[in-house]
């Protein structure tokens, strides 16, 4: 069973369509780049996934059970929606840490709050605080982050913020992890670090959603690749696609890429 | 002798500044929090509260604060023949009231200030929106707001010297009251009632008019963001 499958996603802003129709799947442990030029839909449909936008129509199936369906959710509450929003993580294109919190508090602050839910969390206050502080420096680890654990947003290099965000991410285990962009903000120097983590998280057998420019990267690391174009997907395939592409969209959109 | 008199005014002002000292803390404390459940009021989705609440805090700024402290203090003596509060409460409660509406115009600004990107980062990580206001936006609005909130506190000390007019007028009131005898109704209502309502529409159009200027300025360089 796909991890997700998503079904005929439309979204329009006013009188733009900006989504005409997405679908498509994605298995455990895959990576799916999504390229596509600016104004695609690429960011929009990577919105939807992660409910910052409700698509008109379609739904959304993780691990086969139906976590939105335009029609039926209309009156769902924003409980309701922001449990299901955590089958998704989200690294943002400008990072968005919480700038008065260090790094350490970046990404221990959404799980000590949602464990507050928890029915034993006044019971096992303690244990629980705990074992959220020590998967937390685990992650801040993973990102090669730890020589910073102390420091704030504003004293770290785009590339370390980013490291941070992708840490605070999956500090809510997501079941699947999406990126907008990771690396556009940042300076060419630094989009290697940031890379080398998305590298081994895939290594790690997280399911990742990639909104990229970096076609060298997502041919390397993407299982399967979706070329988005005026709100439609394009093209669909293997990593191979982008060294043999079928449509003329494709071809026309790398050509410009590698001018 | 000298060193006596000048003991007693000493003396005298701090027992005023005590005064201005006990106006000043009540306000701050009660007006800082209100001003924020005004800024929640304006910004609501529900239609009805939000132009009410815009409408207040409108009227209120546009406004003397001296007059407000005169309709509140005077004005149920005037309209209904006696007062219902202690004229000490009626000075806290404009105030009060006075100084919520320009700190929820400030909150107003500072909240703006924060990139939807800290909103869609916490909701993301699924917090509520309550949780994504507490504890990600709203430190990061106190830090934006310490200059005007700064200003406007520092206007707030210098204010309470308004109070003054209260008893001076009490004074003057009572002297009518003994001369005008049963004309004093009379006199009140055309004298005082109407004079302070219709002072208050002039500044009213006054500041309404600067309002629009503003918004104005406001929306011709909303075209870029920073």
């Amino acid at each position: 069973m796909s991890v997700l499958e998503v079904k005929n996603f439309k979204k329009s802003f006013g009188k733009i369509d900006v989504l005409k129709g997405i679908d498509f799947t994605l298995e455990k442990g895959e990576a799916l780049s999504i390229i596509g030029s600016s104004g695609s839909g690429k960011t929009t449909l990577l919105r939807c996934l992660n409910f910052l936008e409700a698509p008109e129509e379609g739904q959304m199936f993780v691990d086969g059970n139906c976590i939105f369906d335009a029609i039926k959710d209309k009156k769902i509450s924003s409980n309701e929606i922001r449990k299901r929003q955590l089958n998704f993580g989200l690294v943002f294109q400008n990072f968005n840490l919480f700038p008065q919190y260090t790094v350490f508090e970046n990404v221990c602050l959404a799980p000590k709050l949602l464990a507050k839910d928890r029915d034993d969390y006044k019971h096992n206050k303690k244990a629980i605080i705990e074992e959220i502080e020590e998967n937390a420096k685990k992650l801040i680890e993973r990102v090669g982050m730890t020589s910073r654990i102390n420091m704030y947003p504003c004293q770290l290099s785009g590339g370390q913020q980013q490291r941070v965000a992708i840490a605070r991410a999956l500090a809510m285990d997501p079941k699947i992890l999406c990126f907008d962009e990771p690396t556009s903000a940042l300076d060419p120097e630094l989009t290697g670090e940031v890379l080398k983590v998305i590298r081994s998280l895939k290594d790690g057998d997280t399911t990742m959603v990639i909104v990229t420019h970096e076609m060298n990267f997502a041919k390397e690391v993407s299982d399967k690749i979706i070329f988005m174009d005026e709100g439609v997907i394009a093209e669909q395939g293997t990593p191979m696609m982008l060294e043999n592409p079928q449509t003329e969209r494709l071809k026309a959109f790398l050509t410009a890429f590698n001018q | 002798m000298g060193s006596a008199s000048f003991l007693s005014v000493t003396l005298n002002l701090l027992h005023g500044f005590y005064t201005t000292f006990l106006i000043f803390a009540i306000t701050l404390v009660v007006a800082i929090p209100l001003g924020l459940i005004i800024t929640f009021g304006s910004a609501s989705k529900i239609k009805p509260i939000s132009v009410v609440v815009r409408c207040f805090v409108w009227i209120i700024r546009g406004t003397p604060l001296l007059l407000q402290i005169l309709v509140l203090v005077y004005g149920p003596g005037l309209v209904f023949g006696h007062a219902f509060y202690e004229n000490s409460v009626g000075v806290m409660i404009a105030f009060i009231i006075n100084y919520a509406c320009y700190f929820s115009e400030i909150y107003r600004g500072g909240i703006e200030s924060i990139s939807r990107g800290q909103y869609e980062a916490g909701h993301v990580l699924g917090m509520t929106k309550s949780q994504v206001f507490f504890k990600v936006v709203l430190l990061q609005v106190v830090k934006h707001i310490i200059p005007p909130m700064g200003n406007e506190i520092i206007t707030l000390v210098k204010d309470t010297s308004l109070v003054r007019i209260v008893g001076a007028l009490m004074f003057m009131g009572s002297q009518y009251k003994e001369i005008l005898g049963k004309s004093f109704e009379y006199v009140s209502v055309n004298a005082l009632i109407w004079p302070l309502f219709y002072s208050g529409a002039f500044y009213l159009i006054f500041c309404g008019l600067l309002t629009l200027l503003f918004g104005y300025l406001e929306k011709k360089l909303d075209y870029y963001k920073s």
